[in-house]
């Protein structure tokens, strides 16, 4: 790419550190994680050529894979937390910017290599107690260099390093690019998530999806999926990044539109792929960006990306376009406000789905990319030592507005998915602060609890055939008491209440912002506290809106006999026991994975206890955080972490118990005592606050339009660009461009016609008759042509001219 | 520069197999269409060998270098000889053509449109078939003339002869606007003639080895500029590039399928190549005075040609208008000035060959099931064919330039390199460019998936839900598709199969740019920019 370097950018002259946190030679699962995408890819197309001639028509080849690959998943997280702790093999160079160094050779680097870790040894020791937390938030390259945390955090004597293997991909312009994996705490993380969710969600869809009538093409793309998932969070570079993030869109489409027949689902899919490429725009200028101020122009590669901006080698303007540019990019695929409006209507696909693709994992792809390249957003958007900025204020909009508006969905999925919208503001709020595993841990902690409340819903929509909790539920307690308690257990791990999951992940991103002065904590990058309280506002709007909805769906007299035919169609399984009378609880396959995922929203929370925390041993403080976190490591900013405070977490419960309170006043002890008392099937209060107060009342409006967003896209965006904007450019093609054409065309058949007139008709009609011979084969059809419009005479002038013209050239060269 | 000569009977038999079996099948009497079909499945089967030949021959560690190189006398008295070579920027167009050309015999099997013929009809392929690989091996500008203008009579006669309703006035606007292009073309050819003398000779030459080699030395700058802009017209117009575009909607539309397919898979093609083979290396000055206009028509035909396809009621129209769009971003990377722009372009040529290609295969089968290419009325055709409609889906999805198919090479190391074009190129224009070409990206997915959703999904509408003609994809249709649908994902998955064979001999054709014309302004530019 000479002409590219020609414009030599100033930083690449300097080298990159010596100094890496990375190594490309570690034990064999992480070498070889890439064989865990590779498992569901294989079996994408074992489904699509074979799948339907098996006996599950091809389910078990997906099964299959994803077992195999969490079985995999599982054990490369053994393999990283041993490594974490005890790696001390070579380290490899750091990835550099410099083309003679855009891949690696394992073999011809290994003696180099051991020189290396015996440096990196040294600088561990005298790194030792060295502060790593840069307060003003500019990170410098010492601090970053091969640091470990000082004392505390048990076990953290070994440094951080991530593993990676690539390849060469492709070449263009002189430069290599590399294909290939990264192995680090985030990606390990990823990996179990994704396996385990994705084998759930295959064991629940063959029951729920049983007798579908594209049962085969619905397994098929559930394997693509999730192999894309895969691939997106082993990519080592940001190129692979672009790949997987867009592979992954184009599943969520196709199973959005699994039920394509139905005009509103192939809608939704389309909503859903279009906004998703906007936000694409985005991330197409921030990674080129990347690329050029980044990389130099030179590589793709994460690591070497971080690296340079951690070494403050790039223009701090490139990076704020970059951070800028590739927030839209998380907004669309994150569903952050504004451009969250196509995550509600995704659930228009098959329930298992919503609560793979658009709860646990692709709609945190935004999120993870940012994590992934937290440098560019930590420098780009100057996170540390401010208390407002881009990425923490959508987030934190994002969390309370989507909040608000899962009060008035009667549809059990969409409260789920606004309330998907405003965690996954949460975690980019987080991130925003500078809570990084905060961040990291409210996803992780998220997707079980997420995946649990939406397989809960889609067993009790199983039961009644349809998703409407005024109309067709009520009183599903007593129909499906499993059901009922796991979801209750996600409830309360989403509402964030103690000890279960939420309460922790939400807890840490609450200390992070460090904006709480107030309850007595400290630390943090800055001083969010606008963002602590629209956190605490999140807060008490999840534990409200998750009463209601179980009230709605679990509790007072079930009103499915009500009016069940008319919403037949909306019913999300094809299977033909359309019953009547009383649904009845669903069958294993279901229930297993609603149990596991339980389970999971108990229990993952204790992961990452808060340090210090009384009574609980240092071994098990932080334990998320320590292997998750790239503390120290070269490709990683020097973040400040807050301390917990007893106050708060005692504050933000208070709140979720205010917001439990006050719904279950209005719903549990209100609506169903007046229910009660009239025998009415009462889902809301016939003269409640919404219909007596005009202010209420407007507010309301606002919610159920849905702040009158998609009438902005669909209606007036997508609608002028299709309608007026599309029809006026064909008008301008047809009749300016193309009308000067034709009237160019035809003032010269004029001119022709005044010259053939007046000179020599026999030398044209000889022409036209020699031609005609030419191309006598075409016989009927010449005929028409000569006897044609005069236009048409010129078109054989024109044709014969060039025939003269060939023989010409012909005869010159005899 | 340094030429291979091995082998330099290859290409002569390559160009000319397909005109030889164009003769051989005047014998063939008119009334066995079965054989004239076989016949002209084996030239363009004979054509393929020799083409593969070529691929496994090629020296792929000197590609930047031309290879089975001829150069002979031929026209003496004008100084045109037969000079022929392929490097690693032509090799990929070949290699498509003669990949093509049989995938569209086989496909004609059962599919000779009206008003049958199929005699004359072949031949007339076969004829195109040698005007096309002859552009992408001559390496003498009068040779590129004629093989460039042998192309565009037989495809006149296939689109007025076996095209659709209003045949007449497309075939006509496609080869007048054309043939007014080949004029200003003819005249630079001619002026660079003119104005430049072989070094070894003394003499003035029509060879592009020489001229590219001179690359405008001694021609003043105004005149290279008048010059390029004489090619500009010419190539443009091939492109086509806004707003020279409005033949190419009414050729395509009314083409007889393979028509369609050869012009999208093939013809387009030639008016970029001209840009990268002849304009650029032979006018590198005049180049970078033009790029940031290229440019600009550039991306405005990205959006333009977008928005125009969202307004088509009509699916071949539709698929039409999206070429102007996709060239849109060819010419961006091509603007450039970059060896990361023009690989692209390449690749980009390739990919949508293929896809494009692919695409009017669907709507030729669409017409033929339905008799109607008219959106509003067609409709689930993912119920009554089912596969035919997921290879729209398909081929619609690597049109829109989803990563992982062949169509995001050529997309997005365009936009790429756009934010660094050649030192001495306006940086900030050009990333403007950038941006808007990323937002054409969204347009693209626009009106592909509202396409496919008007056309694939829903349910099949009452007029043809019990039609029995509409089957799904033929045996026939299988053998022509499959190699368009495999390399689509092969292409994407190791997209480095071209960019290794097209990088060195991009590199070899910008040497002029960069060693003479752009020399002063690159200098100036790393001195201030330190």
């Amino acid at each position: 790419m000479n002409s590219l370097l020609a414009t030599a950018l100033p930083f690449v002259t300097e080298g990159p550190s010596e100094v890496s946190s990375v190594t490309n030679d570690a034990s064999w699962f992480l070498e070889n994680a890439w064989i865990i995408p590779l498992l569901p890819a294989v079996s994408f197309l074992l489904i699509l050529f074979f799948g339907k001639r098996m006996p599950k028509k091809g389910a078990e080849f997906g099964i299959a894979a994803v077992g195999i690959a969490f079985v995999l998943a599982v054990l490369t997280g053994f393999s990283w937390l041993d490594h974490r702790d005890n790696f001390d093999g070579p380290l490899a160079e750091s990835p550099s910017v410099t083309a003679d160094d855009g891949h690696h050779d394992d073999d011809a680097d290994h003696s180099d290599d051991v020189d290396h870790s015996d440096e990196a040894d040294h600088s561990d020791e005298e790194a030792l107690g060295v502060a790593v937390i840069d307060q003003d938030g500019t990170s410098s390259s010492d601090t970053v260099v091969l640091t470990v945390e000082a004392e505390g955090e048990g076990g953290g004597e070994h440094a951080y390093v991530a593993v990676q293997k690539s390849t060469q991909w492709l070449q263009s312009g002189g430069i290599e690019f590399n294909a290939g994996i990264l192995v680090d705490g985030l990606s390990v993380m990823m990996l179990f998530v994704v396996t385990l969710i994705s084998l759930l969600v295959h064991i629940y869809s063959t029951d729920y999806v049983s007798g579908d009538r594209r049962y085969t093409h619905y397994f098929a793309f559930l394997s693509l999926f999730t192999a894309s998932m895969l691939f997106f969070v082993l990519s080592d570079n940001i190129l692979q990044m672009i790949v997987g993030w867009e592979l992954v869109g184009v599943c969520s489409f196709a199973l959005i539109g699994h039920w394509w027949e139905e005009k509103p689902n192939s809608d939704a899919a389309l909503k859903a792929f279009l906004t998703n490429r906007v936000g694409d725009v985005g991330l197409l200028v921030g990674m080129i960006t990347l690329f050029f101020a980044a990389g130099g122009g030179q590589t793709f590669d994460t690591l070497a990306i971080n690296n340079a901006i951690n070494q403050g080698t790039v223009g701090h303007t490139a990076l704020v376009v970059a951070a800028a540019a590739l927030m839209a990019a998380v907004m669309s695929k994150s569903g952050q406000f504004i451009l969250h409006t196509w995550l509600p209507d995704a659930m228009a696909g098959p329930t298992p789905v919503s609560a793979l693709i658009h709860a646990a994992t692709m709609v945190v792809a935004g999120i993870y990319m940012v994590a992934r390249l937290y440098p560019v957003f930590f420098e780009g958007m100057q996170i540390g030592g401010s208390s407002i900025n881009l990425l923490s204020t959508v987030g934190a909009i994002t969390l309370v507005f989507a909040g608000l508006l899962a009060f008035v969905q009667t549809d059990i999925k969409k409260v789920l998915a606004y309330s998907t919208v405003s965690q996954l503001g949460y975690m980019a709020m987080a991130l925003g602060v500078g809570a990084w595993t905060a961040a990291v841990f409210h996803l992780f902690t998220h997707a079980f609890f997420k995946a649990n409340l939406f397989l809960g819903s889609g067993s009790v929509a199983h039961a009644v055939h349809s998703f409407d909790m005024k109309k067709s539920m009520g009183g599903m307690k007593k129909f499906m008491p499993r059901t009922y308690i796991t979801f209750i257990i996600g409830s309360i791990a989403l509402a964030g209440l103690p000890p279960l999951a939420g309460f922790w992940s939400k807890d840490e991103i609450l200390v992070g912002t460090g904006g709480w002065g107030l309850f007595g904590g400290t630390g943090g990058n800055g001083a969010y506290t606008f963002h602590l309280l629209m956190g605490m506002v999140g807060a008490a709007l999840t534990a409200a809106y998750m009463t209601r909805c179980i009230y709605l769906t679990f509790h007072g007299e079930y009103r499915g006999n009500d009016a069940h035919d008319d919403d037949h169609a909306h019913a999300d399984d094809d299977d033909a026991h359309a019953h009547h009378g009383d649904p009845h609880e669903s069958g294993p396959r279901i229930l297993w994975p609603l149990y596991i995922l339980s389970g999971f929203s108990i229990l993952v929370g204790f992961l990452n206890l808060p340090k210090g925390l009384t009574g609980v041993p240092d071994s098990w403080q932080l334990r998320f955080e320590h292997f998750i976190e790239p503390a120290g490591a070269s490709y990683f900013p020097a973040i400040a972490h807050g301390a917990p405070s007893w106050s708060l977490a005692i504050v933000s419960t208070a709140i979720a118990l205010a917001g439990i309170g006050g719904a279950y006043w209005y719903y549990f002890v209100k609506v169903d005592g007046l229910a009660k008392q009239t025998g009415q099937h009462l889902t809301e209060l016939p003269n409640g606050f919404v219909t007596t107060n005009k202010l209420a009342r407007t507010g309301h409006k606002v919610l159920v339009e849905k702040y009158y967003l998609d009438h902005l896209y669909t209606g007036v965006i997508a609608g002028f660009t299709k309608g007026p904007l599309a029809r006026a450019t064909y008008w301008v093609n047809q009749n300016i461009i193309d009308g000067f054409i034709n009237t160019t065309g035809e003032t010269a058949v004029k001119v022709g016609r005044g010259v053939y007139d007046k000179i020599d008709q026999g030398v044209i009609e000889g022409v036209v008759n020699g031609s005609g011979k030419v191309s006598d084969a075409t016989g009927e059809e010449l005929r028409h042509i000569n006897t044609g419009k005069v236009q048409n005479y010129a078109a054989i002038l024109f044709a014969g001219a060039a025939v003269l013209a060939g023989a010409f050239i012909i005869a010159l060269a005899l | 520069m340094e030429t291979l000569d091995t082998n330099n009977w290859l290409l002569t038999a390559l160009v000319f197999a397909p005109l030889a079996g164009a003769l051989l099948m005047a014998l063939i009497p008119e009334k066995e269409e079965d054989a004239q079909k076989q016949w002209a499945i084996f030239t363009s089967l004979v054509t393929l060998g020799l083409g593969v030949g070529l691929l496994f021959t090629f020296d792929y560690d000197q590609a930047g270098k031309l290879q089975n190189f001829v150069d002979m006398d031929w026209i003496e008295v004008i100084g045109a000889g037969y000079t022929m070579g392929v490097d690693g920027m032509s090799l990929p167009l070949i290699a498509l053509t003669v990949l093509v050309m049989p995938l569209v015999f086989i496909y004609s099997w059962n599919h000779i449109p009206s008003p049958g013929n199929p005699k004359a009809f072949l031949m007339l392929m076969l004829i195109l078939e040698t005007g096309m690989i002859g552009t992408f091996v001559a390496q003498d500008l009068i040779l590129f003339f004629v093989f460039f203008e042998v192309v565009l009579l037989p495809m006149f006669f296939m689109i007025a002869v076996w095209g659709g309703e209003d045949r007449r006035y497309a075939s006509l606007k496609f080869f007048l606007y054309t043939l007014f292009g080949s004029a200003l073309m003819l005249l630079s050819f001619l002026a660079l003639f003119f104005l430049t003398t072989d070094p070894a000779t003394g003499e003035h030459t029509f060879n592009m080895l020489v001229l590219s080699e001179s690359a405008g030395d001694g021609i003043v700058r105004s005149t290279q500029l008048i010059i390029f802009g004489g090619m500009f017209v010419g190539f443009g117009v091939k492109v086509p590039m806004f707003p020279f575009h409005t033949w190419l909607p009414d050729a395509h539309t009314q083409a007889p399928t393979q028509g369609s397919v050869i012009l999208a898979a093939v013809l387009l093609k030639l008016g970029t190549y001209g840009f990268i083979r002849i304009a650029i290396p032979m006018l590198p000055e005049a180049a970078e005075a033009w790029a940031p206009w290229i440019g600009l028509l550039a991306v405005i035909g990205i959006i333009y040609g977008a928005l125009g396809c969202l307004a088509q009621t009509d699916m071949k129209r539709l698929i039409a208008f999206s070429s102007v769009a996709h060239m849109g971003f060819v010419m961006l990377g091509i603007s450039t000035l970059t060896d990361f722009g023009i690989n692209a372009a390449i690749f980009g040529l390739v990919a949508h060959g293929l896809i494009t290609g692919m695409l009017f295969f669907v709507a030729g089968s669409v017409k033929d099931r339905y008799h109607t290419l008219d959106i509003g009325r067609l409709g689930g055709m993912l119920v009554q064919a089912p596969k035919l409609g997921w290879i729209l889906g398909f081929t619609a999805m690597a049109s829109l330039g989803l990563p992982g198919l062949a169509g995001f090479w050529g997309e997005f190391p365009a936009i790429l390199s756009a934010y660094n074009p050649a030192a001495g190129l306006p940086e900030e224009t050009f990333r403007g460019y950038m941006v808007v070409a990323a937002v054409g990206t969204v347009l693209a997915a626009g009106y592909l998936l509202w396409l496919l959703q008007r056309t694939a999904m829903g349910e099949p509408s009452e007029e043809f839900a019990n039609d029995p003609e509409i089957t799904d994809v033929s045996t026939i249709e299988w053998i022509a598709w499959t190699p368009f649908l495999v390399l689509i994902v092969v292409l994407g998955i190791a997209p480095g199969i071209i960019f290794e064979v097209t990088d060195p001999a991009v590199v070899e054709s910008l040497k002029g740019c960069l060693e003479t014309g752009c020399e002063a302004a690159r200098t100036a530019a790393e001195a201030a920019g330190g």
